[in-house]
This record gives structure tokens, sequence and C-alpha cells, in this order.
């Protein structure tokens, strides 16, 4: 116990920026957009469900590094829920595969709207590596209407942010 | 208040037991025709119960009479009176036979053509006229023919559906509990009788006053035993989770709401009014079986899932809860602190009451679900508030009300009952106060198993998707089921809101009975127990709740929330099928109180498994049975039969069939009583 | 009257505005523990505001229970908020109920949370109320007892009595069976409003949940509401640790600037409770279900002392 708050007293707050920089790949924002007030609201207080839809977990490693102290998303009043009722962003990952595309759908119609969806990955935005393989339907686009696509194999934690404020319109 | 006279009074008596007979006789009578029958037994008896009803009211605003025919019955004759204490549990049995009645007439039409009309009308107008005429009873021999006459009567609507195992079993039990609660009266009522020198109930209280000595114990142990195992305390209350169930339901409904209050009433005169302040632990002894019945009761009630099984456990439970008033009364009593004594009596009167109306609505409303989906089992019920949404409702009430949760009757009861628990720190005797500590953490407890087991009982019957077809096709019952059940609810919320009516009239009560006003002032408004040691008003926070929960969609509105609603299905990970089978059962909502107390219910546990053939990952059938044991049958009963068995074994032998043998024990016997009556 | 009124109404918009504060207080605070900076103080106002602009989706399976349920949490916690004394002992409203009603207010809430937790017949929203219910039953032979403990010495159970004794009467702040008794209502505080080690409020994993579990098919306005109400549970809980036991600071007339010094000390007593609960839950993990009823009856063994000691300390 003692050890503990030694360390929690010692180590000082180290975050990560997230000021976007020239050199990397470029966020696609696709047509669907929220509603400017909507935009205002959800800016400020974003509660995201992710989706496995046949990932190769290696999105979700990335994904999880969001949560630890340096990226730490919820200073930007991002937060993940257990529940698609609760959230107001499907973080997708993965080529949609055969198996997964009714649980996807369903969990889209399970959110509340208005909501977004984010395609985490080059394999949500087109099957990536997995193109063509027999248990793969399609990218994420295919079975649900995508807002916004993180390239990347995988995105950093730092994308994935950039992306989810892109389509906020949010400014750091 | 009006003064009415004795003559009248005993007509009004006189009418309701002609119309009870009316109805008994005209049902055997007409028992050719099963619907004729139906509608002359239940008549007759709404009739009776709105007679009983005056005369209660007439009662309780203070008009007695006394009724004496002396050669009717051998030694002490017939005699009957009326006082307030009698007047309160007339309308605790007018409420509960108006209501049963209304109910029944609809109820049994399915029995038609099946089971006996003509024997069950008569069978239940006898068993009404005898509850009342048990309270009215003013000497022993009156009270005990009374007594058996209500046990039998009770016995013969038990065995209604007499085509069935379980009932035999269960009206065999009951018949065996009541004759040995009825053999502990009839000795304790004699040595009463013996050493008081009268059967005479008014000259009971002068004449124990200066009696002392071991007989005096015994006879408070005898009379508390029969009407203890009437009342369904534990270890005496096997018979009611096994009678209830198998009664047909206004049957359950009256023997569950009202019969097991004449235990109450005949513990109340004991301890009130025939005997004085009797020594601490008597009241200590009520208290603590009180306090084992409330939390033994609740916990048994949690893991049965046989509906009707689990509201006979709760009646255990509750007159756990009256029994700690009761208790606590008796024993300020002993300390000479009369006004908390009043104040204890009220709330345990005010309790029971409350019960005979919760658990009547309670036992209609299973009543209901068993006709709509011929199944007692929770475990395949399920989404029947879509179906009988009314019922639900009525349900609904009952089960807030037995939960103790505002702002239905039964927590004001158990509020009044909480305070005169606390106030008993007054007491100067601290191994007194340590067994008020105990009671205040049982009826805790209780109360907070209670409101998860009533959590159980209404989810998993009502919520969700059905469990079943029965309960797939289940539809709402007919009116007068309805009117009965709904009649029961709203006076839930009558006698949780607006207590102050019923709380004078049984203020009065307690005073005839202790001869001091109880701790506890009321208005319409507001209840104070011992000044300002405790304040409630029940009023208020009905009106300020119904306020609330208006103004909340109505600031929504006005801040522009989004108020659209869209139907989707439940939330399962995106599995594909949304069945019965993924719901919670009654068992996994009980499992973790199962684990917690397995100390009590030492759960048998047995998992059947058979594999595929050609792999273990995969199985055919799995078999689960997680069974709680009730010890009292293990431990206490059993070792009991099995005793009384053996005994009879060995008295076999004297049965030789040898005419000369019997012939000598003739002789014997002529002996031996001759040398006695020497 | 209009005094009443106003103080009344000041109580009300303290708790309803309160809470959502206090969650993010102890959200940051340990987020600060944690090493991380963590979502804004109030960002719970946030969450709200968006909630409500969200729409609702119901599950097919539910019944009108699951809709009203929400409203009745909230109104239910608005109730309690009139009759607990927080800034003045003289509150209107104060009469309607003592202690223990408020105790049963709480648990009517939980009834309804669990009923509704039911409703959707999904196997998690079962499991929470089976999970709440348990905990809520054991907790409460605590409650009773503390209470108990507590009206032994003060002589009442009118949580405005309570108040106005500890405060005229230091020496009985210091005496055992109080202190015994605080402990115990802490242990059932954090069980009841589910924090850790009995719940952890910010899992993601429906199996470990207890509260969680029961809200899991609410959204939009309904699910605004059953966060605003469990916020205002944990306020209400924490502000009467706060007054029954460290009564100092609540206005003992309705002087308006004594009552206004009261919400100060009440803010600063309730945020050093809350520290403690952020300390409390950076340091410890979750218990397993079955080594909650442990916890609880060490809880209840603590009140039972408190109440003894009074017996045969005297």
């Amino acid at each position: 116990m003692t050890t503990l708050w030694k360390k929690i007293l010692k180590t000082p707050l180290v975050l990560e920026s997230v000021a976007p920089s020239a050199n990397e790949a470029p966020i696609e924002v696709l047509g669907r957009s929220v509603r400017e007030l909507v935009a205002d609201r959800l800016g400020r207080s974003l509660h995201i469900r992710q989706v496995d839809a046949g990932s190769c977990n290696g999105c979700e490693l990335e994904i999880a590094a969001l949560n630890n102290p340096y990226y730490d998303l919820e200073r930007f009043g991002l937060h993940f829920v257990a529940s698609p009722r609760h959230a107001d962003c499907l973080l997708v990952t993965g080529p949609v595969t055969r198996n997964m595309a009714d649980p996807l759908k369903r969990t889209y119609e399970a959110t509340p709207d208005p909501k977004l969806v984010v395609a985490v990955g080059d394999c949500a935005k087109d099957c990536g590596i997995f193109a063509g393989g027999y248990g793969v339907l399609g990218p994420v686009s295919s079975v649900i209407p995508v807002d916004i696509v993180v390239s990347g194999c995988p995105p950093t934690p730092r994308m994935i942010l950039l992306g989810i404020f892109a389509v906020l319109e949010r400014r750091f | 208040m009006t003064q009415i006279g004795e003559a009248q009074l005993l007509r009004l008596l006189a009418v309701a037991l002609a119309c009870f007979m009316a109805g008994a006789l005209g049902a055997l009578v007409c028992g050719r025709s099963a619907r004729f029958a139906r509608w002359v037994g239940h008549v007759a008896a709404i009739l009776g119960g709105l007679g009983l009803l005056f005369l209660s009211l007439a009662g309780l605003a203070g008009n007695t009479f006394g009724f004496f025919l002396p050669r009717l019955i051998p030694i002490s004759g017939v005699a009957l009176g009326l006082d307030r204490l009698s007047a309160f549990f007339l309308l605790v049995i007018a409420i509960g036979a108006l209501t049963a009645s209304v109910y029944g007439l609809a109820y049994t039409r399915e029995y038609e053509g099946r089971h006996s009309l003509a024997a069950y009308g008569f069978a239940f107008n006898f068993f009404l006229a005898a509850m009342a005429l048990v309270v009215l009873a003013r000497n022993g021999l009156t009270f005990l023919i009374l007594w058996e006459g209500m046990s039998l009567a009770s016995y013969l609507l038990v065995m209604t559906e007499n085509d069935r195992r379980e009932t035999l079993r269960a009206g065999w039990t009951y018949l065996v509990m009541t004759h040995a609660g009825f053999a502990c009266l009839l000795v304790g009522f004699l040595v009463m009788g013996h050493f008081a020198g009268t059967m005479d109930f008014a000259r009971w209280h002068a004449l124990t006053g200066g009696w002392h000595g071991p007989a005096r114990h015994a006879v408070f142990v005898l009379l508390g035993l029969g009407f203890g195992s009437k009342a369904g305390v534990i270890p005496l209350h096997i018979w009611l989770p096994q009678a209830h169930p198998a009664a047909p339901t206004p049957v359950s409904a009256l023997m569950s709401g009202v019969m097991i209050k004449l235990g109450i009433y005949g513990l109340v005169r004991l301890g009130f009014d025939w005997f004085g302040p009797g020594p601490a632990w008597w009241g200590a002894a009520v208290l603590i079986v009180a306090a084992i019945s409330a939390v033994l009761g609740v916990l048994y009630a949690l893991v049965e899932h046989d509906l009707k099984r689990l509201l006979a456990y709760h009646s255990v439970e509750n007159i756990g809860i009256i029994l700690l008033g009761v208790g606590a009364g008796m024993l300020f009593q002993t300390y000479g602190l009369h006004a908390l004594a009043a104040l204890a009596l009220v709330a345990g009167l005010y309790h029971t009451l409350n019960h005979a109306i919760f658990k009547s609505l309670l036992f209609m409303g299973s009543g209901a679900i068993l006709q709509a989906t011929h199944t007692r089992n929770m475990e395949e019920m399920g989404g029947l508030i879509k179906r009988m949404p009314q019922t639900a409702v009525c349900f609904l009430v009952g089960s807030v009300a037995i939960a103790a949760l505002p702002p239905f009757n039964g927590f004001i009861s158990e509020w009044l009952t909480f305070q005169s628990l606390l106030l008993s720190f007054q007491i100067p005797a601290r191994a007194t106060n340590l067994v008020f500590v105990v009671a205040v953490a049982a009826l805790a407890l209780t109360s907070g198993l209670a409101a998860a087991c009533f959590v159980k009982a209404f989810g998993i019957t009502f919520l969700a998707l059905p469990r079943s077809e029965h309960a797939e096709r289940a539809h709402e019952v007919t009116f007068s089921m309805r009117a009965a059940m709904l009649l029961l609810a709203i006076s839930c919320l009558g006698l949780g809101v607006a207590p102050f009516p019923v709380l004078s009239f049984l203020n009065k009560t307690t005073f005839d009975l202790i001869g001091t006003q109880a701790d506890v002032r009321f208005q319409w408004t507001s209840i104070a127990a011992h000044g300002a040691f405790a304040t409630v008003s029940p009023l208020w926070i009905a009106a300020a709740l119904l306020v609330l929960l208006a103004a909340i969609p109505i600031g929504l509105r006005l801040t522009g929330a989004n108020l659209r609603r869209r139907t989707y299905e439940t939330w399962g990970c995106g599995r594909a099928l949304q069945t019965a089978r993924f719901e919670y059962t009654a068992t996994a909502f009980a499992n973790p109180f199962k684990r917690v107390f397995g100390l009590l219910y030492r759960p048998v546990k047995e998992l059947d498994i058979e594999f595929h053939p050609e792999s273990r990952f995969f199985m055919r059938t799995i078999a689960y049975r997680n069974e709680a044991r009730s010890i009292f049958e293990d431990a206490l009963y059993r070792p009991l039969t099995r005793f009384a068995q053996s005994l009879g074994r060995r008295a076999r032998v004297l049965q030789s069939g040898n005419v000369h043998v019997y012939l000598l024990y003739i002789l014997i016997a002529l002996v031996v009583l001759l040398l006695l009556a020497r | 009257m209009l005094i009443g009124i106003l103080i009344e109404l000041a109580q009300l918009l303290l708790v309803a505005l309160g809470a959502p504060l206090l969650v993010g207080l102890i959200r940051k605070l340990k987020a600060r523990l944690q090493g991380r900076r963590g979502a804004r103080l109030l960002q719970p106002y946030l969450d709200m505001r968006k909630w409500l602009v969200k729409e609702a989706v119901v599950s097919e399976n539910t019944s009108w229970i699951f809709r009203f349920t929400p409203y009745l949490q909230a109104s239910v916690m608005l109730l309690s908020a009139l009759l607990i004394p927080l800034l003045t002992v003289q509150t209107p409203l104060g009469f309607t109920g003592n202690i223990i009603v408020l105790m049963y207010l709480f648990l009517l809430a939980t009834f309804f949370l669990a009923l509704a937790g039911l409703d959707a017949g999904s196997a998690f929203g079962g499991m929470g109320s089976s999970r709440e219910m348990t905990i809520a039953a054991l907790a409460e032979p605590t409650v009773m007892i503390a209470i108990f403990a507590i009206a032994l010495r003060v002589g009442s159970t009118s949580l405005a009595e309570i108040v106005r004794r500890g405060a005229s009467e230091s020496m009985l702040l210091l005496n055992p069976g109080h202190l015994l008794a605080f402990i115990a209502l802490f242990i059932v505080t954090l069980a009841e409003t589910g924090r850790l080690p009995i719940d952890n409020p910010s899992t993601h994993l429906e199996l470990t949940m207890i509260h969680e579990a029961m809200i899991l098919e609410y959204s939009g306005r309904h699910l605004a509401l059953v966060e605003w109400a469990s916020g205002m549970k944990l306020f209400l809980f924490l502000s009467l640790l706060a007054n029954l036991f460290f009564p100092w600071g609540v206005a003992m007339n309705r002087n308006g600037s004594l009552v206004l010094l009261a919400g100060v000390v009440l803010a600063l007593k309730v945020g050093l409770l809350a520290a403690i609960i952020a300390v409390l839950e950076t340091s410890m993990a979750k218990l397993r279900l079955f080594r909650v009823p442990e916890l609880l009856s060490g809880s209840f063994l603590l009140a039972l002392l408190a109440v003894a000691s009074f017996f045969f300390v005297r």
C-alpha cells in the first residue's frame, strides 16, 4: 500500500499531445454528417462503444491504449461504455465477417440517434489484407453507414482520436 | 358516537349467521346444480360478510353486547360477547370474507363438474361463521368448540381438490398440526379453568392476577403453542406451505389472511387480557420466536418458486412481524411502560389488518395467474404484465405493500413496529435490551429480504418474456375477480396514506386492554411516536412523490429534451435471437441468497450432464437441481414421526385380536380407575 | 412561510445540481491519483445535456415499469432532499419523515430499479437485480442498528433532532459508539451507492457489474434520470454522514447568512468524504461478490458494538 502511494505521489503527469502533424495519413470524412447543434453537444461528451467485426485485434490494442494515462481519452470528454444503448459513437474494427455482419447491424440499431460510426483501420476501410477471404463479407461501409474512416494498419491512438475529432469539427 | 342497543347488535349477528347458515344449507340442497350451489353459497357469504362488517364497525365504535345461553353446551353454556378487540378481528374477518366471496364467485366457476361445489359452499359458509364466532366466544368451552369447528371446516376446504396426491398430503399435515395445537389449547384451558375456578373469560383477568407458580407458566406455554400452531410461527409452521397452495385460492386467501390471525387474537387475549403482566421471559420468548419466524419465513420464501408456497412462507414472516409488536408490548407491560406497550400492540394489530389485506390480495393475484396459466411454478411464467395488466398492477401494489415500502400500508405498521422496538432503551434491564437489539436487526433483515423476494416474485412472474406456452396464452381474468383485487389494492393505498381512522380505533382498543393511551399522537397529516422521537407524514410523502413524478416530465419538456422513443430488441451483445431462455430465472435470482445463507438451506446440488458420445465438448442433455432443504422437517418432524411410528409398532402388541385379552384390559382399567377414584 | 419554501427550494437545488458535480469531483480525483488528467469537473453536466438530446431506445419486451422507474428514482431522491436537514435543522418538511422513512424511500427506489433490470429480459439485467437486492437486503440490518445506536444517544430518530443534539453537545461526537456507528454507516454507504470495494462504477465487464448491469438497457432521457438519481443518492448519503455525525455548520434557525454558510460547510464536508472515497477506490480492488456479505456482516458487528457500548458503558 505504501509503495503504491509513494509511486502515485512521485509520478508526474505525462500526456501525449494530439495536435495534428503533416506527415500522417489523411482522415476521410464521409458524406453523412451530424447536425451542428448535436455535434456541439456530442463534441463535449461522447460515449464510445467498440465493435470488433472480425479484426486481428491489432486495432484493439491501439484502442485500448487510448485509456492509458498517456492518451487519457477521458480528458476530452470521451468514454468507453458497456452497452450500445449508452453510446453515441461506434468504433468498428476489422473487415466485416459473415458471422459478425448481423450483430454489427443489431448494434447499430440498438444505438440511439444521433450517432456516429467510425471505421478504424485499413481492414474496416477496405478489408485490407483479408480482402477476398471466404469468411469476409466486405468493409464496414457495406453493412452500416460510416461517418469517418481512420486508415492505418493499425492506426495509432492519436490517429483514432483525431479521426473522432474530425467528424465533431473539434479543434485542439 | 351513536349508541346501538344490545338487542340490535344481537339481531345483526343473528342475521349474519342466518345468511351463512342459509348459504351452507342452500349449497347442500342445491347440490345437484353446481352453478346454483356456487351462486347461493357465495351470495349468502357476501351478505353475511356485510353483516359482520356492520357489526365490527359498531363494535369498534364502542358498542358491546353479552349473550349467554346456559343449556346448549354442558358445564358452562354458550357465552358470546363483543368488545373492541373482538370487533377489530371481526373487521379483519369481514374484509376477508367479503373479498374472498366476491373473488370466489368467479374463481370457483371452473370447479363446476370437477369438484363438489355443494360441499365447498357448505364448508365455506360454515368456516366464515365459525371464525366470526371464535372471536366472539366468551368462555373456554364455547371457544374450543368453535375453534375446532373452524379447523374442520378449513380442512374440508383444503381438501376441495382432492383428486391430487399433493392435496391429500397437505390435508393430512394440516389435520395433524391443527389437532396437536388443539390438544395444547384443550389442556391449557382445562388447567386454567381448574386454577381459576371458572371457564368464563371475563373473570380470568381478575383471578390470575395473584396466581404464581409453575402451573401459570405451563398454561402460558400450552396456550402459546396452541395459538402459535394456528398462527404458523416457526417451528410450528410446516402446515402453511403445504395447505395454502393445495387449497382453492379464495380459501388460501382466507386462511392466510384471516384464519392464522385468530392465533394472534388468542395470543393477544392471552398476554394482555387473561393474564396480567407476566414475567419478562414470556415477552422475550414471544419476541425471539417472532424474530426467528420473520427471518426464516422470508428466507424460505426466497428460495421457493411455487408462487402460492412463496406467499405461504411470507405469512410465516408476517406473523413474525406482528408478533414482534405483540411480544414487545408484553415486555413493556412487564416493566410497567404501559404507554409503550400500547404503542407496540397498536403496531402489531395494525400489521394484522394490513397483512390480511395485502396477503389476500397477493393470494388472489396468484389465483388469477393460476387460472390464466394453469401453473404455480414461477419458472414457467413471465410477460404476464402485458397479458393481464390489471392483475399485474394489483399484484404490484400488494408486493410493494408487503415489502413495507412507502406509501403503502405495510410501511406504516412496520414503521410503528420499528419505533416501538427502538424505544425499548427505556427498559432498565440489559439482557432485555439485547433481545430488542436482536429484534431490530431481525426486522431490518426481514424487510430487506422481503423486498428482494418480491422483486423476484413480481419480476419473474410478470416481466420480460413468457417462459412457457401457458404464459404466452394467458389472458386477463373475469371482472369479479379483478374487482375483489382492485378493492384490496385501493385499501392498501388508503391505509398507507391515511392510517388515521384505523389507528384511532386501535388506540381505543389497546386502551381497553392496557388501560393507558398509546405513546403516539396522530392526525390526518402525521403520526408522532413518543413525542418528537419519530414522526412520519404518509399523506405528505405520497403527495410530494406525486407532485415530483408529475414535475419531472414537465421539466424535461420545458428543457427541450428529446422525447422520441424507438422500440428495438433487448441488447444481447448482438446475438441473433432473443428467447425466454436468455432470461434470468427465479432460481438464479435466489442463488446469491442460497449461497450467503447456505448454512441454513444446506442446498442439495445435483448436476447431470449427458455428453455427446463422440465428443465431450458437446452435450445432449443437462439437468441441474439445486434445492434447499428444510431444517425443521429434517431435524424435528422426521424424527418425531419416526418415533411416533415406532411407538405405534410397539403398541400393536396390545391389539392381539384375542377377546379374552381385551376383557383382561377392561378389568385392569376398571380396577385402576376404582383405585384412583377412591 | 416564504422563507420555508425558499429553504426547501435551496436544498432541492443543492442536491439536484450538486450531485453531478460530486460525481465529477470523485472521477477527477481518481484520475489524478491514477496519473491521468481525467474528464472535466463539469463533465457529468455535459453528459446529462447530451443524453437529453438523444432519443430513447426501449426494448420491445419491456413494460411501463421500465419507463416509469427513472422518474420514480429521481422523484424519490428529490423528495429525500426535502426531508434531510442539509442546510438548517428547521426544514419545513422535516417532520414528514424520520431517518427510517428515508431508508425505506431509498429501498423503494432500489426495488423499482431491480424490477426495471428484470423487465427487458436480458440475463445481465436480471443478474444485476439479483445482486443489488442481495446487497440491499444484507445492508439493511446494519443501517437499522446504526440508527438504533444514534437514537440511543440522541433520544430521537428525527433527523433534525439528531443534528441539533450533536451540534449542542460536542462531547457526544467523541463517544466511541458514535464513531463505530459512523464507520458502519460509511461501509453501508459504499454498498448502497455502488462504490468500490462492493461495486465498480466504471467497469465495462457485464459479469462484474451490479448497479451498472441493471441500467444497461437505458438510453436517452431515461439514462439521464437514472444517472442523475444515482448521483443524488450518493450526495444524500454523504451529506447524511456529514451532517448526522459531524453536524458543524448546520444552521439552527432560518437565518439567511447562516444557511449560506451551512451550504459552504456542507460542500467542504461532502468534498472531504468524496476525497476519502477516491483514495479508497484507488488503493482497493473490488471484492468478489461472495466476499461482500463478509464485509457487510463486519459493518453489522461494528454497529452492534456501537449499540452494546451504550448499554454497557453508560
